[in-house]
């Protein structure tokens, strides 16, 4: 059993027409028990910059502990709020700090840059980042993400379709993987608002 | 061996002598001044050389910290060298952990804190030069004066060194808030100029811009020629 699978997860980024989004499952489990099903995996950071992580639950929660003091600290000195690509190395300047004991997650990172473009960005658990501009997937169950995201997306999505076509993903690749699902919540991030909806799923 | 305590303290008017006496030394030095335009800053110094044996082509007083910020100084060279290579170590770690230059104000905010440090730690001395920080970032174009305190002020314009009340008052007749970069440029000249011994030419100034080349993203930090620096001179004329 690796280390990463302990607690079960699956979480994915998507790039749209001005607007990204980002989804994740909401089980939380030990190993094949199932303990709570609204385990937050997508967090804000501000309005234009979320982070989802995938793999050990403590670890998820100290780094948003530490992510949220790194980014308070650097708006109180900086005058202005990070932008994703900065924190996207942010976050891989700290996991890579801890690259002979490292924090056992897997992040992804979405946001709206500078003059709102789309940005998403996802790392492994030492912190090598890779970005593109279509999705991007962890977890448990990445494999199952990967295929269905790679047949159902398309580029250039509006918010509501983008929505309609992460959800989907999201739900299909998770009803494959025995320890994600348990429900599921989705943010699409616009230049003007952010779409945060939690999806109706199969409890098992 | 015991732990030393500050050799700065305080005297019973409230003054930190130490400090005063390295400003003293800082308005002995040789005039530097900066002056922030609508479209980037310039910063000359006076760069006389008191031999003609000098290879004045190796030594710079002006050094740029990013590519998008430089400092200059009055005062003590070898003591500016270690704030510069300071400032330069903090730059690259703050684009090792952001991957983004760092912002004028944090260049200026970081040298403060080291120069803030030599007053109040153990065993060591203030350091004897004031720097000015000229750099453009997403505020657009700065000027920092920092001080041998650790204070830090943001100018429109300013002058450090030999002749600066001087220099600050022309600069004050002169200085209006639509300039661009070559008003400010030519007005510098006149005002490094008005403190100079003896002839100023391109040889014995140093001139440093920096401006953003159309919006294109990175602003961008350079010390001119000394054929620039004559056409400009020229032009002053």
């Amino acid at each position: 059993m690796s280390i990463l699978e302990y607690n079960g997860s699956g979480v994915v980024a998507m790039c749209g027409k001005n607007c990204v989004a980002i989804a994740s499952d909401m089980r939380y489990g030990v190993q094949q028990t199932t303990v709570a099903t609204d385990m937050h995996k997508v967090y804000k950071m501000h309005d234009k910059v979320y982070i989802g992580m995938a793999g050990l639950a403590t670890d998820m929660q100290t780094l948003v502990q530490r992510f949220r003091f790194r980014l308070k600290m650097y708006e109180l000195r900086e005058e202005r709020k990070i932008k994703p690509n900065v924190f996207a190395n942010l976050v891989s300047s700290m996991l890579y700090q801890k690259r002979f004991g490292p924090y056992f997650v897997e992040p992804v990172i979405a946001g709206l840059g500078d003059k709102n473009k789309p940005f998403i960005c996802a790392m492994d658990l030492i912190g090598a980042p890779v970005y593109t501009d279509n999705f991007l997937v962890s977890g448990t169950s990445s494999e199952e993400l990967y295929g269905v995201c790679e047949a159902m997306y398309r580029p250039n999505l509006e918010p509501d379709d983008l929505f309609e076509t992460v959800s989907q993903c999201l739900q299909a690749a998770v009803d494959r993987d025995c320890l994600a699902g348990w429900g599921a919540e989705v943010y699409v991030i616009c230049p003007d608002r952010v779409i945060h909806k939690t999806l109706k799923s199969r409890q098992d | 061996m015991g732990d030393i305590g500050s050799l700065t303290t305080f005297d019973k008017s409230g003054k930190l002598t130490q400090i005063e006496y390295a400003l003293n030394r800082v308005n002995q030095g040789k005039t530097s001044l900066g002056i922030k335009a609508t479209n980037g800053v310039v910063i000359v110094t006076d760069k006389k050389v008191h031999s003609v044996l000098v290879d004045a082509d190796e030594y710079h007083k002006i050094q740029s910290i990013t590519p998008s910020t430089g400092f200059v100084y009055a005062g003590i060279g070898p003591d500016y060298r270690v704030l510069v290579t300071n400032a330069r170590k903090s730059a690259q770690k703050y684009y090792l952990t952001y991957r983004e230059l760092s912002p004028v104000s944090e260049v200026a905010r970081e040298a403060a804190t080291v120069m803030q440090e030599y007053t109040q730690s153990g065993g060591v001395r203030p350091f004897g030069v004031s720097l000015l920080v000229a750099g453009y970032d997403h505020e657009g174009p700065q000027l920092y004066q920092v001080d041998p305190s650790g204070a830090y002020f943001g100018w429109k314009a300013t002058a450090i060194g030999k002749n600066y009340v001087n220099a600050k008052n022309f600069l004050e007749r002169r200085y209006n808030e639509e300039m661009e970069l070559d008003d400010a440029i030519h007005i510098a000249l006149l005002t490094m100029r008005e403190s100079y011994e003896g002839e100023m030419n391109e040889n014995n100034i140093e001139v440093a811009i920096v401006s953003k080349p159309e919006d294109n993203e990175d602003a961008n930090f350079r010390v001119l020629t000394p054929q620039e620096i004559k056409d400009y001179l020229e032009e002053a004329n």
